[in-house]
């Protein structure tokens, strides 16, 4: 089993709805985003082109903050999944640090906190809130070991990116494009 | 053109606009980490070739300073931990990937062993000193009779704590100024620069004074050696690492580099260790002084500078 995301970025519109609903499912610190809009803009007026992108943790492969951290409080769960036990952390911020992506964030009560592709929804067969708030559609998660999968199909499909491949990272949130 | 832009609003406390996670404390533990470890080695080392009665002030007197320096440089790091009274938890596991799990059990092992050193030497220093404690007075005895296997323990750490503070940036890859090979050695040598200049400060024995003076000239060379392969690796890498340059080159950083890292605190004293070898009266404090100061910029400029270079907006 291999979690992956894939986002459309000629369906994103930026709405930011997938950042709200992650800070209501979990119950984010005023003022935190786990996920956020990033819009490119290449081109001088007129001839502009714009992509949107709802960016987030890669999940990576080849964590480096998984690497750095010296307690083990971020370790890797079932899927790839990337995520920090809150109780192991002492808040050192090498992980914060360690992140190509400025992904994590030290959370009010002292711990490092980031996006857990809502793996407690996943383990109830549910899709991450992110994905399943997305009013264009344009959010897919699923299993990359199953060929069948949608993302699957979708990544053997279409032309796809992943962000700062050169950090050497491996990640596993593709961008469509 | 091209412009990115975080259009959904983030404003992360530390992390927006740009990444200010690691603050003074980091680079305030990173010169004392270097600094202590530079004492031991010498300490250790000329323990190890029997010189302790020609170079008191390194074998003994010095590492009196070595417990307070290594407790404030922890202190320093306990205060950065944003979840401090979780602190022991590094001590519960290993992490042979995490540079931080190996400092954390290396200043584990090494600050009791500098306390034992310094203690080691009181009867022989303070003329009348009495341990009180029976049990205390045959623990010493012990490490006076092992001493040298203490000093081959402390020589092997020493030089482990020293590189591993630059290590420990240079782990990080998603900071280009940082991930850099370079950065290891350049701490370890600069962190022995710092005790050789202490300890050429406390002396007053002007053998011991003239050996460290020569001392510091070899590894301030060494330092501008390595700080120049810093800069040619950087310049003939990927884009991030020229941005990274940049900084250092004809960014906002570069007067305070140029300026206070390498004339001030490598360049100035050097020229002054050569004036006092051709028989000037410049007392050693100056040099001292000046490497110190430089040994911290270095550390401080790296650290911040580091956090400002990235992949990716």
């Amino acid at each position: 089993m291999r979690y992956a995301m894939a986002i459309d970025t000629k369906k994103c519109v930026g709405c930011s709805d997938c950042v709200v609903a992650c800070q209501i499912e979990n119950d984010v610190p005023h003022g935190f985003c786990r996920d956020w809009i990033v819009e490119k803009v290449v081109g001088t007026y007129p001839e502009l082109s714009m992509e949107i992108r709802s960016e987030r943790c890669n999940h990576c492969e080849n964590a480096p903050c998984v690497r750095c951290c010296p307690t083990g409080a971020s370790y890797i769960a079932e899927g790839g999944v990337v995520l920090v036990e809150a109780a192991k952390c002492i808040g050192c911020g090498a992980c914060i640090e360690s992140c190509p992506y400025d992904a994590r964030y030290s959370h009010p009560d002292g711990h490092v906190d980031k996006c857990t592709f809502c793996i407690h929804r996943v383990r109830e067969g549910l899709e991450p809130s992110c994905v399943s708030v997305c009013p264009t559609k344009c959010m897919y998660f699923g299993d990359l070991d199953d060929p069948s999968s949608e993302i699957s199909v979708l990544l053997k499909k279409r032309e796809y990116k992943v962000l700062a491949p050169e950090a050497g990272t491996k990640p596993h949130v593709y961008y469509l494009i | 053109m091209q412009e990115e832009f975080i259009t959904s609003g983030r404003n992360i406390p530390h992390i927006d606009p740009t990444l200010n996670v690691w603050h003074f404390s980091i680079p305030v533990y990173l010169f004392l980490g270097g600094l202590a470890a530079g004492i031991l080695f010498f300490a250790a080392l000329y323990s190890i070739l029997k010189k302790e009665n020609e170079l008191p002030t390194a074998v003994k007197w010095s590492t009196f300073l070595v417990p307070f320096i290594l407790v404030i440089g922890l202190f320093a790091l306990f205060i950065d931990l944003k979840n401090q009274w979780n602190f022991w938890k590094l001590y519960t596991t290993f992490r042979i990937e995490s540079p931080m799990s190996w400092g954390a059990w290396v200043l584990m092992a090494i600050t009791p062993l500098s306390f034992i050193w310094a203690a080691s030497y009181l009867k022989e220093l303070i003329p009348g000193w009495n341990w009180k404690l029976g049990f205390l007075d045959k623990a010493e005895e012990w490490v006076i009779k092992h001493r040298r296997k203490f000093a081959w323990v402390i020589i092997c750490l020493a030089v482990l704590l020293g590189i591993y503070t630059g290590i420990l940036l240079s782990a990080f890859n998603a900071r280009p100024l940082w991930n850099t090979a370079i950065l290891g050695p350049l701490f370890l040598v600069s962190g022995l620069s710092t005790g050789a200049a202490v300890i050429m400060w406390m002396s007053n024995n002007h053998k011991e004074q003239h050996l460290f003076g020569r001392i510091d000239l070899l590894l301030i060379c060494i330092e501008l050696f390595l700080i120049t392969h810093l800069f040619m690796g950087f310049l003939s890498g990927p884009e991030v690492q020229l941005d990274a340059a940049q900084l250092f080159l004809t960014g906002k950083f570069s007067l305070p580099f140029w300026i206070g890292v390498v004339a001030i605190g490598l360049v100035i004293p050097m020229i002054l260790e050569i004036v006092r070898m051709r028989g000037s009266k410049i007392s050693a404090g100056w040099p001292a002084m000046l490497i110190l100061i430089g040994g911290f910029l270095l550390r401080f400029l790296i650290v911040e500078g580091g956090e400002l270079t990235g992949y990716i907006y």
